[in-house]
């Protein structure tokens, strides 16, 4: 027969075991994500990407516009490591400094939208009634507009500029990202647990603050990851139609488009910035999948 | 049925009105104009264009005009292209954007059920992990990448295909154009079939299904499929937008005579009204397209009610 202090051991014992550290919303996440192998080393592919396209060109040999009339189309060698252009200019450096422009203007344009989209989901999901109603309806409208072919016209006519390449990607970007926000703030407004927070007497501030935010943050920051390889592209398509950045800056679009001219006597011209290209939209995306399954709460 | 039609009908009218005036208003107040060029044309010839095309009126007659003259059907003149109106141009060019819209897409629907199908089908195992990835590659590999890809291989190298031209629309011509354009749906259709195949083979109704004793083929072809069409479904109409606006890309890199070379060319001219008409033309179709695919996800889906 056990003693009373025994038993009072015994029960110590058992709540001490019990006591297991408790895990936030966005530890669980990330303990979840760093168990993805494919969305770790996209991660660390893409991390080296992102710093070899702002520190290298910084020490390289050549400058992006460095021509060099006696080392026109060469192929890849030791000096010139992705070979040179038609106008002798070094690729190594171009392709970095392109990656540069397209990276910036992805997560860039993500941005714009992000906020927009955000702001104009969250506030229509949260109103409810009539507003939503109208909201929706305008949402639905934008999206039969032709923005890509509106957006040509803009960049053909309002000049080639990269800030307006921007705004212009961004502002088409943010329907999807609006309409993803409200659903989620919609379903959340009724779940019983922002319910439960009501009846306790927590403030709507709190409530908001506390719950919706960080509810609605993981959809959007999956989204965001999503939404980055998708401005890429948009950027590198108007690249690529000779309405981008303009020369002798580049990006991968333009690299691109300038490589499918010579691809007949200089292939390394197009593979090696469509090599960057490609892994870093396979990172991006990667990465984007990991996250949906970190964060998505379905699939608790 | 009926009904609901209508009601998208009448639902479109406001979309296609916003569309007319923002592109009218945006081409109105763009700065530069069709006409002007390196030579100062007299003052006298000016007003005389500008008389022929309108523009001498105020921008609200002008508006109305425009509008009452595309509720008929009439796109107006083309600026850049003296002798041919903006519905010759683009009767010219449609038909071949069409024939090789239509075959990307029925390319692509087609083999990205059937792919995706299969990997989920195959779920886990070798035939699943290959497929998905040359799927992601897919995704990753945007039409202006592919194009020259395929050009390189199938045209400089293997010289199976040419790379470029039109040759009024023959078989040879066009496969690199339908490939290059429907690669990207058939990677998306299939990820997207691969996961909705999956969820419903693992309802309930399917196990009831197969505790009946159904043979495998006849659950998956006669119960399983419909509902894991939805989401397919839905996302049609973003492939098709998706392809008119890569007809942009396809058609200026194989030098097709279609509607998405027409409109670039366009742009660049600084060719109002066929840039405006082109907008107004290709606004029509994805409303008209989002309408039909509503449609056919209230046939697929017994829980939308019209």
């Amino acid at each position: 027969m056990l003693t009373k202090k025994q038993n009072l051991d015994a029960l110590d014992n058992f709540s001490d075991n019990l006591e297991i550290e408790g895990r936030s919303l966005w530890k669980d996440a990330r303990i979840r994500f760093m168990r993805n192998k494919a969305a770790m080393v996209s991660l660390v592919i893409l991390l080296a990407i992102i710093v070899a396209v702002i520190v290298v060109p910084m020490f390289a040999e050549f400058a992006y516009d460095d021509t060099d009339w006696y080392a026109l189309h060469q192929a890849p060698s030791a000096a010139h490591l992705f070979g040179t252009d038609s106008l002798g200019r070094d690729l190594f450096v171009r392709t970095l400094i392109g990656g540069r422009i397209s990276l910036m203007v992805g997560v860039l344009g993500a941005f714009v939208a992000v906020v927009i989209g955000t702001v104009y989901g969250a506030t229509s999901g949260f109103i409810g009634g009539k507003v939503d109603r109208a909201m929706m309806r305008l949402l639905e409208i934008l999206y039969s507009i032709p923005f890509m072919f509106l957006v040509i016209v803009l960049v053909t006519f309002f000049g080639r500029n990269i800030v307006l390449i921007f705004v212009a990607i961004g502002a088409i970007a943010w329907l999807d990202m609006a309409r993803i926000v409200r659903g989620q703030t919609l379903s959340l407004r009724g779940k019983e647990f922002i319910e439960a927070a009501h009846v306790c007497g927590v403030s709507k501030w709190n409530i908001i603050r506390r719950h919706i935010i960080p509810n609605v943050l993981g959809i959007v920051a999956v989204y965001s990851t999503l939404l980055v390889p998708s401005m890429i592209l948009t950027e590198s398509f108007l690249s690529f139609l000779g309405l981008g950045v303009q020369e002798p800056m580049t990006s991968w679009g333009a690299l691109l488009q300038q490589g499918a001219q010579t691809m007949e006597i200089a292939i390394w011209q197009i593979a090696f910035p469509a090599a960057f290209m490609v892994v870093t939209l396979f990172c991006f995306n990667y990465i984007g999948d990991g996250l949906r399954d970190a964060l998505d709460p379905k699939d608790r | 049925m009926f009904k609901f039609i209508l009601k998208r009908v009448i639902e479109a009218i406001p979309t296609m009105l916003i569309l007319i005036t923002v592109s009218f208003f945006l081409m109105r107040f763009a700065p530069g104009s069709p006409f002007s060029s390196e030579r100062t044309l007299p003052p006298q010839i000016m007003e005389n264009i500008n008389a022929k095309y309108g523009l001498d009126k105020p921008v609200m007659e002008q508006y109305t005009t425009y509008l009452t003259n595309v509720v008929q059907g009439d796109l107006g003149p083309s600026f850049k292209y003296k002798d041919f109106t903006v519905n010759e141009l683009v009767t010219a060019a449609l038909p071949v954007s069409a024939k090789i819209g239509s075959f990307a897409f029925i390319f692509a629907l087609f083999f990205g059920v059937a792919i995706g199908t299969i990997a989920a089908l195959r779920q886990n195992t070798w035939i699943d992990y290959c497929v998905m990835s040359t799927a992601m590659l897919g995704i990753v590999m945007p039409s202006f990448v592919l194009a020259p890809v395929l050009i390189y291989i199938f045209s400089i190298n293997l010289g199976f295909f040419p790379a470029g031209g039109w040759l009024d629309g023959s078989l040879q011509y066009m496969v690199l154009p339908v490939l290059g354009m429907a690669m990207m749906y058939v990677a998306t259709f299939a990820r997207i079939t691969r996961g909705s195949m999956i969820e419903t083979l693992n309802s309930p109704f399917i196990r009831t299904a197969r505790a009946k004793g159904l043979s495998f083929s006849y659950i998956v072809l006669k119960h399983a499929l419909k509902p894991a069409m939805l989401p397919v479904v839905s996302y049609m109409g973003p492939a098709f937008v998706g392809i008119i606006t890569g007809s942009v890309v396809i058609e200026t890199i194989f030098g097709l005579p279609g509607i998405g070379k027409l409109f670039v060319n366009a742009a660049f001219n600084r060719d109002y009204s066929l840039v405006m008409g082109i907008t107004i033309i290709i606004g029509f179709l994805f409303i008209l397209f989002n309408a039909i695919v509503d449609i056919l996800l209230a046939y697929v889906d017994p829980k939308i009610r019209y």
